[in-house]
């Protein structure tokens, strides 16, 4: 059973707490004891319908102020397939917990008032959905109820939209724009019949039929360790396994592998995953791999095929997102993450910040705030072996720690 | 949309689960592993197993016995250590009361569930555990949906919502100071039917109260309460004999019974499919209010 990652994006008071609230009914996800509470809160609240978008804020701080703090994972499945749901804020000051969602999304949801257009935020949250190469887009024009359903405010949307397509760098991402009305349940899980003009699917319809082409298959094969499993028992006495998750291509049985950092060369002998021997090992499967011979690795190292090695960094150019209060200077010393392998990193350079709407590059600032998105430079303590995000984003991208207080203070993916 | 029953695990989850229980045995000094006999507990067990397979298990599990717990749960605890050679830490309710630092609730609702944060606190700290992996699911409450994978808590094992790290792609950050600690959910993203179709396609035993059984049960609030000498009855509360199955394993005076046929698990799997009431519906200690979980979590609870 396929797993579908799904992120939403939008502005306050748009209505994603609402849409996925709608989605989860019209699935028949929400158990009667669940929905019983909804109605007791709505009324408490004073209001004169069920407000679905209580289920998802689940935070005493966001039902009291209404809003989406933080990200919130929901799920909910069709015969079909499995869907997680990064229900992510759409306030400005969270913006690092709506690139926390949708780091790992297959499909970004982008809504959009029906009455306001495109404001500063949708298009914050289209250059993150194409600064991490999301490959699927959805643009649900919400409250559609409210302007009559009109035809021509949807497509004047659409036409409005277009201009952020044209200035994007990433084209391979598909786009679908959708008219709905998650309070009505119209195009959600299916056509209520308020809108006739629009001739396809509904947003679940959609969802539904989104093919996965298991891009990271065919990238290069990249094998991070773990960890080294020596049982040292009677039944293992010799036994030395590299414990891993497979994060790009595949590994089989007898092919040549380096390991990286050491450069030396060996065999597959064996790829098993618990009591089951397996020939070959795809990405994302967490597996562990013999070698032919003792050769010299441990936990941060990478094995890869011979054919594809991973280019070896001490300097590295990155897009990244600023993530935390204290801001990024020039100079400064980070931990950098990239994977599991951790490396003392130095900012060399502040590029530039780039403005989100116009995307201008504003090469004269000094520092980065929170939220900020940029260009820099770093230097590493170690090599490490990523690939360009754009080549290969499962071995692409990289967090920051602070030394000091252990938070996680950006995101980044080589450039 | 009616839902058809699907009993096909999403094998995603269980390499995704592997390779958070790895990244902590590897990024923690000592974890450990929370572990109440309940369905999630097993399938943790279970995913740790394979995760270290042909190594053993490199943590203990560590079980903060309220004293209200089912029997069936306890002889299955027992024996699924022996059979599996794992290391079990046990905690009781009982001892943090006698030292003084928890105080009994009483009345007809009083329950122990919220005590166990304190002894479990205690071991933690005793036992100078930096991570602790538990089996919470982000679907059971909306409070857990908002929950990383790596949580970070204070050295009073306090969650701020406000202040999560954000957690990016599958990079996870352990990196803590002395005394704070990271609670771990490798099944993050599991529902319950994800688990019961895991333990299906595993065949992993599980404790008998799962299963439709004939036991004492009183009535109240519309809940069936399995009848035990730690339930507070009022004389108008006569227990009676009753085919039921418990959808969650927590302690006896906090877990509600559902009227069930179900003895074999396609009929639970069936039977969760059909159902009108969240799992969580029948935790008596989740309807205390809106924000009950919330608060436990603050509070410390796991």
């Amino acid at each position: 059973m396929e797993v579908l990652r799904i992120a939403t994006s939008g502005s306050v008071d748009d209505g994603k707490s609402t849409l996925i609230g709608r989605l989860l009914y019209d699935t028949n996800s929400i158990p009667q004891d669940k929905m019983e509470a909804l109605h007791a809160a709505s009324k408490r609240k004073g209001l004169d319908f069920t407000d679905l978008s209580l289920l998802t804020d689940g935070l005493v701080a966001e039902r009291e102020q209404g809003i989406t703090i933080d990200v919130a994972h929901i799920y909910f499945s069709t015969p079909t397939r499995k869907y997680i749901i990064a229900d992510t804020p759409g306030h400005i000051e969270y913006t690092r917990n709506m690139v926390t969602g949708a780091s790992n999304a297959q499909v970004s949801l982008i809504l959009i008032d029906a009455r306001k257009g495109i404001v500063e935020q949708t298009h914050r949250h289209f250059f993150i959905a194409s600064l991490l190469r999301i490959p699927y887009l959805v643009v649900c024009v919400n409250k559609m109820d409210l302007v009559d359903y009109s035809q021509a405010r949807f497509n004047q949307i659409v036409e409005d939209f277009q201009q952020l397509l044209d200035n994007s760098a990433f084209k391979d991402q598909e786009v679908k724009f959708i008219p709905i009305s998650s309070l009505h349940g119209e195009n959600v899980a299916s056509h209520t019949g308020a809108i006739n003009w629009y001739e396809g699917p509904a947003l679940l319809e959609y969802l539904e039929q989104v093919s996965f082409d298991h891009q990271d298959s065919r990238h290069p094969a990249r094998f991070p360790i773990q960890s080294v499993i020596r049982p040292k028992t009677a039944a293992h006495h010799d036994f030395r396994g590299f414990a891993g998750k497979v994060t790009s291509g595949h590994f089989s049985v007898g092919d040549e592998i380096i390991s990286l950092p050491s450069g030396q060369k060996s065999k597959i002998k064996t790829i098993e995953q618990f009591e089951k021997q397996l020939n070959t090992a795809h990405a994302r499967e967490s597996v562990v791999i013999t070698l032919e011979d003792e050769i010299d690795s441990s936990r941060g190292n990478m094995l890869v095929k011979t054919d594809n090695v991973a280019e070896q960094r001490k300097e590295i150019s990155a897009y990244i997102c600023w993530m935390d209060q204290q801001k990024l200077t020039a100079g400064k010393t980070y931990l950098l993450q990239h994977g599991i392998n951790r490396v003392k990193a130095k900012v060399q350079q502040l590029h530039f910040v780039t403005d989100v709407t116009s995307y201008q590059e504003v090469t004269d600032k000094k520092e980065m705030g929170l939220n900020d998105i940029g260009k820099i430079t770093l230097k590493t303590a170690a090599p490490i072996f990523a690939d360009l995000y754009q080549e290969n984003p499962a071995n692409g991208a990289f967090i920051l720690i602070d030394e000091f207080n252990n938070t996680t203070v950006a995101v980044g993916t080589v450039i | 949309m009616t839902n058809k029953i699907n009993w096909e695990f999403p094998q995603a989850l269980e390499d995704e689960a592997i390779y958070i229980l790895r990244e902590t045995a590897a990024q923690f000094e000592k974890p450990v592993l929370l572990f109440s006999g309940g369905k999630d507990s097993i399938t943790l067990v279970r995913l740790a197993q394979k995760a270290f397979y042909p190594g053993k298990v490199p943590f203990a599990l560590l079980h903060v016995d309220t004293g209200h717990n089912f029997p069936e749960t306890i002889q299955f605890r027992d024996w699924l250590v022996n059979s599996l050679g794992l290391d079990l830490i046990v905690r009781n309710v009982q001892d943090s009361i006698d030292q003084g630092k928890v105080q009994e609730e009483t009345g007809k609702y009083a329950s122990r569930n919220a005590l166990q944060t304190v002894t479990l606190l205690d071991a933690i700290e005793e036992g100078k555990f930096d991570a602790c992996i538990g089996g919470a699911r982000r679907d059971e409450e909306k409070a857990r949906a908002k929950e990383r994978i790596f949580s970070v808590r204070d050295e009073f094992g306090q969650w701020n919502a406000k202040m999560q790290r954000p957690e990016l792609f599958d990079m996870l950050n352990g990196k803590i100071n002395i005394g704070e600690n990271v609670r771990v959910f490798p099944i993050s993203n599991w529902t319950e039917l994800d688990v019961w179709n895991y333990i299906r396609r595993e065949k992993l035993e599980i404790p008998s109260i799962y299963f439709a059984h004939e036991r004492e049960i009183i009535e109240r609030d519309g809940l069936y309460w399995p009848y035990s000498p730690y339930l507070n009855t009022t004389d108008d509360e006569v227990p009676y004999r009753q085919k039921v199955r418990f959808r969650t394993v927590g302690d006896m005076t906090c877990t509600a019974a559902v009227i069930s046929e179900a003895d074999k698990l396609e009929d639970i799997i069936a039977e969760i499919m059909e159902a009108k009431i969240s799992e969580r519906g029948a935790r008596i200690d989740d309807k205390r209010s809106e924000a009950a979980m919330e608060k436990r979590k603050q509070a410390g609870y796991f």
